[in-house]
């Protein structure tokens, strides 16, 4: 039985901001409608931070689909679990505003080159982010629960032998272990607790993580969930998924067991909407 | 590292109970000007944990902020703006956070706290 998704290749709506940006800089002054998102060359760089890639593209495509979405939620406090380079963050403040705007942003990274990279990239920038060098989100968890209203997660996904994961340096930005499935894991159910009643969560994935799993799980805690972006890449075929709770979204209880029957995977999947649009 | 941050950590080392707040230890900051937005003053205000906030503004050598507050406070424009000042403007560029428990230190550095654990205290 094949459970992959169909994937289309979409043309990136950051690679075309990127090359307008490229066109526009040669004309000053830049209108400010073009710099909605992070520019490439304001993004810092070091050898042990994993720099802005088509995974990384691919939410901020995400994101600037989600746009009205978003601004229509009035987010008040954003947070990027892993935020590397500080692209993502940085593009996603300019997407939603700042201070004015009543929005306020937390990036948080175990590594902690990252967090040096992703604090040149805001200041490069002018966006402010509250930058954090943690373990997902260690330390904010208790205060911080339910009161994130975006979360955004471009998690390590690549399957690796488990001792990679967590490493020093670089390698625990891609590192995932068995099934790219560690990190990402350990994160959901913080995800959960750190959501508002509005709260959304953007993650990547890829096809090896099984991301109709990944959605069952968090179905069984009250998500609905949506695939905003699909794409395929050489290496890869990637997922932005969107969750956000649903009160039409039965939760489970805890520790109950996960159907295994064939029937009863594929009616589970059935009702989801990605699922049944990719049949139809 | 702004207030609100520090409003927002608490220690993360394994077995420890009473991990908030952090004792803020300063030895440089900064202030930037931020535009104020009451709405998102009034909606935090009811998490905010007000002793932490004065305690570390006064850390910080803003000692403006009232002992206690309460909701009706925010209908007050000289309210919000020493609460705004407080939570959002100053910035803690180098100094430490102490966990209360432990008194194991989370060093700040360029405005970045560092919340890493040893193997052994996770």
């Amino acid at each position: 039985m094949d459970l992959s998704i169909e994937v289309d290749s979409s043309t990136s709506i950051v690679s075309s901001i990127n090359a307008q940006q490229g066109e526009e800089r040669n004309k000053m002054p830049v209108p400010s409608k073009i710099s909605r998102i992070a520019q490439i060359r304001l993004v810092n760089c070091h050898p042990e931070v994993y720099e802005p890639c088509d995974d990384s593209f691919a939410l901020v495509d995400a994101l600037l689909a989600d746009r009205t979405n978003l601004l229509e939620h009035q987010p008040r406090l954003c947070l990027e679990v892993g935020c590397g380079s500080g692209y993502v963050i940085t593009s996603l403040a300019l997407i939603l505003g700042q201070e004015s705007n009543g929005v306020h942003y937390f990036a948080t990274d175990i590594n902690p080159h990252a967090v040096e990279v992703t604090r040149k990239t805001l200041e490069a920038h002018g966006v402010q982010a509250e930058v954090i060098c943690t373990d997902i989100a260690s330390g904010l968890a208790t205060r911080l629960e339910g009161m994130v209203d975006v979360l955004v997660v471009n998690p390590p996904y690549v399957p690796t032998p488990e001792e990679e994961v967590g490493c020093d340096g670089i390698t625990a930005a891609w590192a995932g272990g068995e099934d790219g499935r560690s990190v990402i894991d350990r994160i959901l159910p913080v995800a959960d607790k750190l959501l508002s009643d509005r709260g959304c969560l953007y993650m990547v994935t890829l096809t090896a993580n099984n991301p109709l799993q990944i959605c069952l799980l968090m179905r069984e805690k009250g998500y609905a969930s949506r695939i905003v972006v699909q794409r395929s890449t050489e290496e890869e075929s990637l997922h932005v998924i969107k969750f956000w709770r649903d009160a039409d979204v039965e939760v489970k209880e805890p520790n109950r067991t996960s159907p295994t029957g064939t029937e009863s995977w594929l009616s589970q999947f059935s009702r989801f909407p990605f699922w049944r649009n990719s049949n139809s | 590292m702004r207030l609100l941050t520090h409003n927002m950590l608490s220690s993360n080392i394994k077995g420890v109970t009473n991990g908030f707040p952090l004792r803020l230890q300063v030895e440089k900051s900064v202030e930037k000007e931020v535009d104020l937005n009451p709405d998102f003053l009034k909606n935090i205000f009811p998490k905010i944990e007000w002793k932490a906030l004065v305690d570390a503004s006064h850390a910080l050598g803003y000692p403006e902020l009232p002992d206690d507050a309460e909701p009706s406070m925010l209908d007050s424009h000289d309210f919000l703006k020493k609460f705004h000042h407080a939570l959002l403007e100053l910035h803690v560029e180098e100094g430490a956070l102490i966990c209360p428990e432990t008194g194991r230190n989370f060093p700040i550095n360029k405005g970045i706290p560092n919340m890493l654990l040893h193997e052994d205290e996770v």
